[in-house]
């Protein structure tokens, strides 16, 4: 009895108000990071030298180095600089940077598989190099895109747990305060685990959905 | 004739040593058909990019409707509207279906409200004889239809000339004939082109005038029915002879 007390009216609460920042930080994260990787790669592939030169700079510093490195710069280094983040704000910055390195890289890839014929009909009907990438491009390279950025979605959702490191008590790091305090590491991770293997499965099932819903005969991968 | 809608000239283009273009000067008039032919590697596609400055050329001029689209003060995306490009692969928009392909020019270029656009957009798709294919994407027409989608394309925009690269060159024999009709069909409506092609039938029947280019120079200009049976140079001769039993000729 004393045992599903415990679970009801300890564990699952405390769990719960982790999971609910767990979601906060992946629900702007996710969006934030694609944004930044549609960015980087548009600035790599079509920017002017130094623009180019400054988004693969940025890509490499943040596939570079280790992300809890990044948090620890965002969190801990800053404010030395007079910079100063709220640990959930310190996490979300770090995710959507470091997510936005690795988008880029996959969004790179697609961008170059869209034949250059694509670019020169849409300039030749009066597109600007502006509108063309928009309109033309990037729905193509985004739909290409996708089975890669999905991986790094995934990704996120777990590696959103080293938020921890910088203080913001989300799922795992409510978790291990708990189980630290009632000394029931098994249980309560075995638990954290299952619910990080529902929301993977939850978002990789939306994802392949959005992939079969926006797929286009003529537009699969390697055409 | 009427006036000159397109004027080049001078035009020179280098890809690293390689001088393609050589100095090529010509016009082309109001309603007239141009075919431009020559052998692969001579620079007749370049050309045609130089005139719409996809590809600017390193030094020469280009006049449309007396607008000089070599001076790099003129708003070139404006100027571009004006001229249709057909290619050779298609280049549709693989994620637009056939209608949003035509409509799309219209509404982000033109600015044009969009069922006044959907209007005009389902017109030039009757023109070339999709109506019905309006809701299919690219890569479930054929390589003749995507053609003449390709050229609804372009005339939706409501150009000045249309700029026809090798066409028909990527198509099935069998699909050849119902894009060349449509250009036939062009060219009858007084439509400006320039097209470069060996299609020779295409040529003989509706071309005012062949150009025939080589190694980045223009070696001899004329009407069709001059180049064939009198030539000035002896390689023009040899040229159209060659080709002519290589295409036949089709589409006449």
């Amino acid at each position: 009895m004393s045992e599903i007390n415990f679970i009801w009216y300890t564990l699952l609460p405390s769990l719960l108000e982790g999971a609910v920042i767990t979601l906060q930080v992946i629900v702007i994260s996710i969006p934030a990071g694609l944004i930044i990787g549609i960015l980087m790669a548009v600035g790599r592939i079509y920017g002017n030298k130094f623009i180019s030169l400054m988004c693969t700079g940025y890509v490499a510093f943040f596939r570079g180095t280790p992300l809890l490195v990044q948090l620890f710069i965002l969190y801990y280094g800053l404010p030395s600089i007079g910079i100063f983040f709220s640990p959930f704000m310190a996490a979300v910055i770090g995710f959507s940077l470091c997510s936005g390195a690795y988008h880029s890289e996959y969004l790179r890839g697609a961008i170059q598989s869209i034949k250059i014929g694509q670019m020169m009909a849409a300039r030749s009907i009066g597109m600007n190099r502006f509108r063309a990438i928009l309109h033309i491009i990037l729905p193509q390279a985004l739909r290409r895109a996708i089975p890669g950025c999905s991986n790094e979605i995934i990704y996120l959702i777990k590696y959103s747990s080293l938020a921890f490191m910088v203080t913001c008590v989300e799922l795992t790091g409510a978790a291990k305060i708990i189980a630290g305090r009632y000394f029931k590491y098994m249980e309560i991770f075995l638990v954290v685990g299952a619910i990080y293997l529902i929301v993977v499965s939850i978002a990789n099932k939306f994802l392949n959905g959005l992939e079969k819903k926006l797929r286009i005969p003529g537009l699969e991968m390697g055409k | 004739m009427s006036e000159t809608i397109l004027k080049v000239q001078d035009i020179h283009k280098s890809y690293g040593d390689l001088e393609v273009l050589k100095g090529i000067s010509f016009e082309v008039k109001q309603g007239e058909t141009k075919v431009i032919i020559g052998p692969s590697g001579t620079g007749k596609s370049t050309l045609l990019r130089c005139i719409n400055q996809l590809t600017p050329p390193d030094k020469g001029c280009i006049w449309l409707n007396g607008v000089e689209l070599t001076d790099h003060k003129v708003d070139i995306n404006k100027a571009r509207s004006s001229i249709g490009m057909v290619f050779q692969d298609f280049n549709l928009f693989a994620h637009l279906k056939a209608l949003d392909n035509v409509l799309i020019g219209l509404i982000k270029v033109k600015k044009m409200e969009k069922q006044k656009a959907t209007e005009l957009a389902v017109e030039e798709l009757r023109r070339v004889g999709l109506e019905d294919k309006a809701s299919s994407y690219p890569a479930e027409l054929s390589g003749g239809q995507q053609q003449r989608l390709s050229i609804a394309r372009a005339l939706a925009m409501n150009p000045k000339l249309i700029l026809f690269d090798e066409p028909t060159s990527a198509l099935d024999p069998e699909l050849i004939g119902e894009v060349l009709e449509v250009m036939i069909s062009l060219a009858r409506e007084g439509m400006t082109m320039l097209v470069v092609s060996h299609e020779m039938g295409f040529a003989r029947s509706v071309a005012n005038e062949i150009i025939f280019m080589e190694n980045g120079v223009i070696i001899e200009e004329g009407p069709p029915r001059q180049l064939f049976s009198r030539p000035k140079h002896k390689r023009t001769g040899e040229f159209l002879n060659k080709i002519t039993e290589l295409y036949g000729e089709s589409g006449k």
